[in-house]
């Protein structure tokens, strides 16, 4: 019988799922996806998870929990970081240690580091311990890895026309292609487990697309652009989202087609104070584009925040309306 | 120029020292307040954790002393101080004060960068004479930690009430009052001398606790409300995991070159937690199984809201708690923090102690 191997559906799944899923089952393994997040999976992570953490990170345990008694082994590996003198985050760093003490009796984890700030040298050694935990045969793994990678890179262009990470998990994609056509365009900022997990964000994306937006993402620009604008920065930025997030508002500023922009936030997360203030500032300063900060946690009510987005959208479409594109609003909160 | 720096603790007086051996003028900004703090929430973005809002009130109300130039450290992640120089530089700018920040780091290794920095706060190229002033400073810096550390340790078993406290706070005034770290040295060596010859009742039932967590929580007395001082008054000896003359020696030498007491201290946090995840944390989890080791009655854990590193401890303190047998408190704090129900929660937490001592106290007179 295959081994299970297990995925939470959470945090880094939406940037890196198709890699995840199919080495596995290259390797051979039968691989087990935690549901879609829900009510019972968000309650489950609070209670097992410590106060303080940020919803995300509440939301990962559930899905943990969710495989709990399913699979035979579950991939939590320590992602501290993924490309050169940058860091994922500090929870990420001790993911696997705060899922061990907060949930008790787990199947085995696959709990490898994966750590590329000095270099991507230890790359092959990373995967080889990975596929460890399902074959020995390291022709089969090194196999595996690079049909992953070439599912990756398909996934990666999809994103790059245009596409969502969450329209790619939809089967029937090509057919309903057309919500990114000659529509004024919103620029979804934050991390992308809180955008693109459909419960944690209240499907503000389909939310959004209803008003009759394209939603544009950090995902949806081009990396070369976005790592440019981040380097003109005074201090490297060394958190990956960080990098991504103000690389993209920078380019956005100068962007016409943009006509609004949101950060959508999870309470307590500290990248987010950082990141979402200087984006913030950096926005208000240097453009007249409307900009709004959304924040969730689990006791956030969808009907508040329905009502800032329609407020958001009506905002939008009155400046369309009335074309000199002034707030009068905001320009006397700034003239101090 | 006028340098001015932010608090942490009595970190001011070794960098007035240092400063005054360089002849470059300072501005001490005026001691962390309500007022700091309210200025510093007002500006500092929402969720952002306690010690920039800290940082960020005492640079305003330096400024309006005079201040044009800051200096503060910077470092490079994951934990959020590392990008502190740059929020607070936004900040500044959106309110309209023109002043230059300079981070001490060596921005991606730069040391070039590095240099020219120093050189540039220090007023001089002379390295000899920077160097040494940096090293009396050092000195000043270990002098203080020292006589910190003996204060609250000698607090619970002083015979006439407050005399402890009368010959620091005298010995503060008389630092603040000095120039030079020739001065300051002498001050400090007369202290330690004094310190010694109060009268000590050693006979005392004293508990022992031990405070770990993030640096900025456990070191500042704004900031922890004086935790020391209030646990001393409940006859509780009281012993913090960090200092800032550590803190500088480590960021001096770095991290990676492994001193022999901090390998002991990331030993200790192996089983727990393997990697540095940023901030504290490693040094949390491993000085709480060393106090218990030690034998400590138990352990407080001070974090200022959000802090992300601690967040990560904090969810292995419930199985520390129960494996090690050591009962550890958390405490969390922000703006919002209300000193009475903060002083509740220490005092439940040392009744918890001293119940559990007497039984086992009586436990072992029995068998």
């Amino acid at each position: 019988m295959p081994i299970k191997v297990g995925i939470p559906s959470a945090l880094l799944f939406y940037d890196y799922y198709p890699l995840w899923i199919t080495f596995f089952e290259e390797l051979g393994a039968d691989v087990i996806v935690s549901k879609n997040t829900n009510k019972e999976i968000v309650d489950m992570g609070i209670k097992n998870t410590v106060d303080e953490a940020c919803l995300p990170v509440k939301v990962f345990h559930g899905h943990v929990l969710d495989l709990k008694n399913k699979v035979d082994l579950i991939f939590i590996p320590r992602i501290t970081s993924v490309s050169k003198y940058e860091y994922i985050c500090p929870k990420f760093c001790g993911l696997p240690e705060m899922i061990k003490y907060s949930i008790k009796d787990l199947p085995e984890i696959i709990d490898t580091n994966i750590d590329f700030r000095k270099s991507k040298k230890n790359l092959n050694r990373t995967v080889m311990e990975i596929g460890g935990y399902i074959t020995k045969d390291v022709k089969k793994i090194k196999n595996a890895f690079e049909i992953a990678m070439k599912e990756y890179s398909r996934y990666k262009d999809l994103i790059k026309k245009g596409f969502l990470p969450i329209d790619t998990l939809k089967k029937d994609i090509y057919s309903k292609g057309d919500f990114f056509r000659g529509k004024a365009k919103v620029l979804l900022l934050g991390h992308p487990y809180n955008i693109y997990d459909p419960h944690i964000s209240m499907d503000l994306v389909q939310k959004l697309r209803k008003h009759n937006l394209t939603v544009v993402t950090c995902e949806s620009f081009c990396e070369e652009a976005m790592n440019e604008k981040a380097a003109t920065l005074d201090k490297k930025m060394f958190w990956s989202f960080g990098r991504k997030i103000l690389g993209t508002v920078l380019s956005a500023i100068k962007n016409d087609e943009i006509c609004g922009i949101i950060y959508l936030s999870s309470f307590g997360c500290g990248l987010d104070s950082v990141i979402g203030d200087i984006a913030e500032r950096r926005i208000r300063r240097d453009s007249n584009k409307p900009f709004t900060l959304l924040t969730i946690d689990e006791h956030t009510g969808e009907a508040g925040v329905d009502t800032r987005i329609e407020a958001f959208v009506d905002m939008i479409k009155w400046r369309d309306e009335h074309e000199n594109n002034l707030s009068p609003h905001r320009k006397f909160i700034h003239s101090n | 120029m006028k340098i001015t720096f932010p608090h942490i603790g009595n970190s001011y007086i070794p960098i007035k020292a240092l400063f005054e051996d360089l002849g470059v003028e300072t501005v001490i900004p005026p001691k962390s307040s309500k007022k700091t703090l309210e200025l510093g929430t007002k500006n500092a973005p929402e969720l952002i954790c306690l010690p920039l809002k800290i940082n960020l009130g005492n640079y305003i109300e330096s400024i309006a002393k005079g201040a044009d130039t800051i200096i503060i450290t910077g470092g490079c992640g994951p934990c959020r101080f590392g990008y502190y120089c740059e929020v607070q530089k936004e900040i500044l700018k959106d309110m309209g004060y023109d002043v230059d920040i300079i981070v001490l780091e060596a921005p991606e290794g730069n040391k070039k960068e590095f240099i020219r920095r120093v050189s540039k706060i220090a007023n001089t190229k002379n390295i000899v004479k920077i160097s040494k002033s940096l090293k009396n400073a050092i000195t000043v810096l270990k002098k203080l930690n020292a006589l910190e550390e003996m204060v609250l340790k000698a607090r619970p078993y002083e015979v006439h009430e407050n005399e402890v406290d009368k010959l620091y706070n005298n010995f503060i005034d008389k630092l603040e009052k000095s120039r030079g770290s020739r001065e300051m040295i002498n001050h400090l060596n007369n202290a330690v001398e004094m310190m010694k010859e109060i009268k000590l009742d050693k006979n005392r039932e004293v508990l022992r606790v031990g405070i770990v967590g993030e640096i900025y929580a456990v070191i500042d007395d704004y900031c922890n409300f004086d935790i020391g001082k209030k646990l001393n008054k409940m006859g509780v000896e009281v012993h913090k995991s960090l200092s800032t003359g550590e803190w500088i020696t480590e960021m001096l030498l770095f991290r990676s070159m492994g001193m022999s007491k901090e390998m002991k201290i990331w030993e200790a946090a192996n089983p727990y937690i393997k990697t540095c995840i940023g901030g504290h944390a490693r040094e949390t989890v491993g000085n709480t199984v060393l106090y218990s080791k030690e034998e400590y009655d138990g352990v407080i854990q001070l974090m200022p809201f959000t802090c992300m590193p601690e967040i990560v401890a904090m969810s292995m303190m419930p199985s520390i708690q129960e494996e090690k047998n050591i009962p550890i408190l958390t405490l969390i704090i922000d703006e919002m923090t209300g000193e009475a129900g903060y002083l509740t929660r220490l005092e439940a937490f040392i009744d918890l102690l001293r119940n559990r001592k007497d039984k086992r106290i009586s436990q072992t007179v029995d068998s």
